[in-house]
């Protein structure tokens, strides 16, 4: 195929993702595992790309947890939405940032239903008025933050101090990409790339000088569904679901797995764990596990920023052993210290992770 | 081992590259029309022993395939080696020598010399 052709047909697979003016809304999982993702992510937008971003703290969850463990109905989180459309609209914003992966997927449902179904749009703004008296606008521009991230991509290498590149052996480095189910799975016009071809990580690691890995289950779910892991009896499915993936790609040794969802964040983090304590296996090299970081820490690594101030000691996987392939100078003392000096106490080291 | 109130559940995709392909491989070499098959079942349908067991000469193919010795060893006890199988097989396959054959790899395989 021609060049054109093929750049005319990548255009359907592209999202408009806004500018500038942001309204922003948390994640429960990100900002509570790895809360220096989202810190750093307004940092980013705001002073190092002069973005004009608006963290409101009266937004609230929106409930996905409790919706998707049948807890909260459809009508709830309608509702729920609404209100933090509300609020937007009375900041100001038209353009809105959702941070994580499953708000993303059930903001994207709810506006496709009310898009379908103007009646149920009438009647959340019945339902809101009359719970709170408030009144709202849907959103011009909805993205993930994982897509600004995407979109500024070019700027961030701009800015780089260090790229994806083992400077020793001046070979790029190995990165899996895992993309949240939620993101354009469901609705795959709402995701770059689509659900066939979501390109929001693998850009990123390309524009920063990273080798991305093609391996079999690349497109496998992380196993983290809520109705998957809530039931502890459950949890060996969830797992699996990892072990799979884990399994899939050891085989290309990854030296490092980049995912755009806190769940995937997570899980993929602490089954290493789980795993290595329950098989006596451990993943990565020299048994060290490997690290899987959110794409706010992969752009501030990048940029030079400490790695400490962008939380990777709260991962259970610990990011030493990539650090020293990345070049990256930190200080082992200040790994556990709080901002003005204090010692934090220090982890135990688990059993079978070769820290 | 740590507690953890739940266990890693078993994949159960068959994965071809990793299967025991000793009896394949033996039949293979034994009985090249093995690998005609086309499973359509006739075998099965016109099967005496299958008539009055479960016996299910198909899916002995099958588990051959997958590499299932102990499926195997079971299944394959149970064919009384009547040949109509071998009459009716479109592709000619001789499913009759395909038993004999499975039975002796069964053999090796108790003595390791397979």
């Amino acid at each position: 195929m021609k060049d054109e052709g093929k750049k005319q047909i990548w255009k359907d697979y592209q999202k408009d993702i806004a500018d500038d003016h942001y309204y922003y809304v948390r994640s429960c999982i990100r900002q509570s595992f790895f809360p220096a993702s989202e810190e750093f992510f307004l940092r980013l937008l705001k002073d190092d790309l002069g973005k004009d971003v608006f963290d409101d703290p009266n937004h609230t969850t929106c409930t996905g947890i409790g919706y998707h463990s049948d807890i909260v109905s459809f009508e709830t989180i309608m509702t729920v939405v609404a209100r933090h459309f509300s609020m937007m609209k009375e900041s100001g914003y038209k353009n809105i940032i959702i941070s994580c992966v499953t708000s993303f997927g059930i903001y994207t449902e709810i506006i496709e239903t009310w898009k379908h179904f103007p009646e149920v749009l009438a009647k959340t703004r019945e339902n809101l008025f009359k719970a709170t008296g408030r009144e709202f606008d849907i959103p011009e521009n909805m993205a993930h933050a994982s897509d600004i991230i995407y979109k500024f991509k070019d700027e961030i290498a701009q800015k780089a101090k260090y790229r994806l590149v083992n400077p020793i052996t001046g070979k790029p480095l190995n990165i899996v990409e895992h993309i949240g189910c939620h993101y354009s799975k469901m609705f795959p016009k709402y995701g770059v790339g689509g659900a066939e071809f979501p390109e929001v990580l693998a850009g990123m690691i390309d524009a920063w000088g990273g080798k991305v890995i093609d391996y079999p289950e690349r497109r496998h779910c992380c196993g983290f569904g809520f109705r998957q892991y809530l039931v502890q009896a459950n949890r060996g499915y969830s797992i699996a679901n990892s072990k799979k993936k884990f399994d899939s790609m050891e085989p290309y040794k990854p030296d490092l797995i980049l995912a755009n969802c806190p769940g995937c964040t997570m899980f993929m983090d602490k089954w290493q764990y789980t795993i290595s304590e329950m098989e006596g296996k451990t993943y990565g090299e020299n048994q060290q596990g490997i690290p899987v970081l959110t794409y706010e820490e992969l752009a501030g690594l990048v940029m030079g920023y400490n790695p400490w101030d962008l939380g990777l000691q709260y991962h259970q996987i610990q990011s030493e052993p990539l650090l020293h392939k990345l070049g990256i100078e930190f200080s082992i003392e200040d790994k556990y210290k709080t901002r003005d000096g204090r010692q934090m106490p220090i982890p135990e080291c688990p059993a079978n992770i070769n820290y | 081992m740590s507690v953890f109130g739940f266990k890693i559940n078993e994949a159960r995709v068959i994965d071809y590259d990793k299967t025991d392909k000793r009896i394949l491989n033996y039949l293979l070499e034994n009985e090249p029309s093995f690998n005609l098959c086309i499973f359509c079942g006739s075998c099965t349908a016109t099967c005496s022993a299958g008539n009055f067991t479960d016996f299910n000469i198909r899916k002995l193919k099958m588990f051959i395939r997958r590499g299932l010795v102990s499926e195997i060893a079971t299944e394959a006890e149970k064919c009384m080696l009547c040949g109509k199988c071998f009459l009716v097989c479109p592709r000619g396959v001789n499913n009759r020598n395909i038993i004999l054959k499975v039975r002796d790899a069964l053999t090796k395989i108790e003595n390791h010399e397979i």
